[in-house]
């Protein structure tokens, strides 16, 4: 942090390499955040592809089943939940890939920071810019859907809380398979399985809501969920990391 | 300054290919060493156990006479490693780069020293620029200012003569002695013929691993 900088002391002037740690985990933490925001937006579609592929997916699923509102109702919730699934799977690919081939990757993991840290910022962004907006714009797709009004609320809070643990695993598998040139079959197959729990908990709050049941059971499962990848994802990703760059 | 990186018995194999083995090293404060040998003959891969980044090998490594394992947060805090590839990215400016780096190595984030770093590469004016837009030799040198940005007394520097102009080639391999002569040290792989200094020390791979004084 820039308040807890000590001022150089003359031994240290003395010896200009040998330094104490600064303890500058947030300096590097914020500045790989800007960083990595900065760059997305910069290549803005890389961000506007899993929105596209969300919008899409269930544009068609009305014109492909049938325009029948009620039975477009009861499939809504499954479709929402699983449509901004596979979104977030597309974009996940791209999350260590860039990194990897400019060899920033290999810089990040020689720095004396907390690897795990590092990598929790870069999921951190992938959320920002991929999970969040899915789970805002759902609403709107679920009209399309004649999802019942009073269970917005729920389904976009249901994928803000559900995306957040999608990133985490799914960057686990991304970090696996960040050294393969073909990695993006195996990803899939390696996270969807992880991705199952999210998504049944998820769709069903949706779904109770929709009947009016309470919603709270669902959505603290999902919260637990989130706590549990918050607290073994990092230290899953940057062991996948080393593993990676060691092939 | 205690500055020392050994190792012993170093042996490597890639895909059941022996590159080196029974290789021992003792790189000092104030040396240049530089590791020769012909293409695929191990240099960037033994540069990278020497870094901390192979966990692949044979034999132990010690900094400051202390296995590499219990002091590994000490080593990476003396090493600024630049790789083949240079870790820069396209899309962001020379200056945004940098700040980045900056940040990693726990320096106080200082427009002023970064604009100083990458007038000292020659790159005044293009601070600005997508790195993209600047050409492969500039690429690089946005990559070498951080020699100067984040002062770190171990370099090891895959080919950082790559693409670099004569006058540039020059003043770097000035920067390496001016490096050594410092109480630093630098770990080199080069095709480039590099001036004979005291401070110079080749290690050549690919023909049994010798390491004799230049």
């Amino acid at each position: 942090m820039p308040g807890t900088e000590t001022p150089m002391t003359d031994t240290e002037a003395a010896m200009p390499f040998h330094r104490e740690p600064r303890g500058g985990l947030m300096v590097a933490l914020r500045a790989t955040l800007k960083r990595d925001l900065v760059l997305l937006l910069r290549r803005r579609s890389e961000v506007l592809n899993p929105l596209v592929f969300f919008a899409l997916v269930i544009t068609l699923f009305p014109i492909g089943i049938s325009p029948d509102p009620e039975l477009l109702a009861t499939i809504a919730p499954g479709l929402l939940w699983v449509a901004a699934l596979l979104a977030a799977l597309l974009s996940l690919d791209s999350l260590f890939r860039g990194d990897y081939d400019d060899g920033s990757l290999e810089q990040l993991l020689l720095t004396p920071q907390p690897l795990a840290a590092l990598g929790l910022a870069k999921v951190a962004v992938h959320w920002l810019l991929t999970g969040l907006p899915l789970a805002l714009m759902a609403p709107v797709l679920g009209i399309m859907l004649s999802l019942p009004a009073g269970s917005y609320g729920i389904l976009a809070l249901s994928l803000a809380l559900g995306t957040a643990s999608l990133s985490l695993i799914g960057a686990i598998g991304a970090a696996l398979t960040v050294g393969l040139s073909r990695g993006g079959v195996l990803l899939s197959l390696l996270v969807l399985p992880l991705y199952i729990p999210v998504l049944i908990f998820g769709a069903g709050a949706v779904q109770a809501a929709i009947l009016g049941d309470g919603v709270a059971a669902h959505l603290a499962i999902l919260g637990a969920l989130l706590a549990v990848t918050l607290m073994f994802a990092p230290w899953a990703i940057a062991a996948s990391l080393r593993i990676s760059i060691n092939g | 300054m205690p500055l020392r990186l050994q190792a012993r018995e170093l042996a490597c194999e890639r895909d059941d290919r022996r590159l080196f083995e029974d290789l021992d090293l003792d790189i000092r404060a104030g040396e240049i060493v530089r590791v020769e040998g012909p293409n695929g003959s191990g240099k960037t891969t033994l540069l990278k156990i020497l870094s901390g980044q192979l966990a692949d090998y044979r034999g132990e490594l010690f900094w400051n006479g202390v296995p590499m394992r219990r002091v590994r947060g000490d080593f990476l805090a003396s090493l600024l490693y630049l790789g083949h590839a240079p870790g820069i990215k396209a899309a962001l400016t020379p200056l945004e780069n940098l700040a980045w780096y900056q940040a990693l190595a726990d320096e106080p984030g200082d427009e002023a020293a970064r604009l100083a770093a990458l007038e000292g590469v020659g790159l005044a004016g293009f601070e600005d620029l997508p790195t993209g837009q600047l050409s492969a030799g500039q690429q690089r040198r946005v990559a070498l200012a951080r020699l100067d940005l984040t002062p770190r007394p171990l370099w090891v520097l895959d080919e950082p003569f790559t693409a670099i102009d004569r006058d540039g080639v020059a003043a770097l391999e000035a920067r390496l002695v001016a490096h050594a002569r410092s109480g630093g040290c630098v770990l080199v792989t080069t095709h480039h013929e590099l001036r004979a200094t005291d401070e110079l020390r080749r290690i050549r791979l690919g023909g049994g691993g010798d390491d004799a004084r230049h």
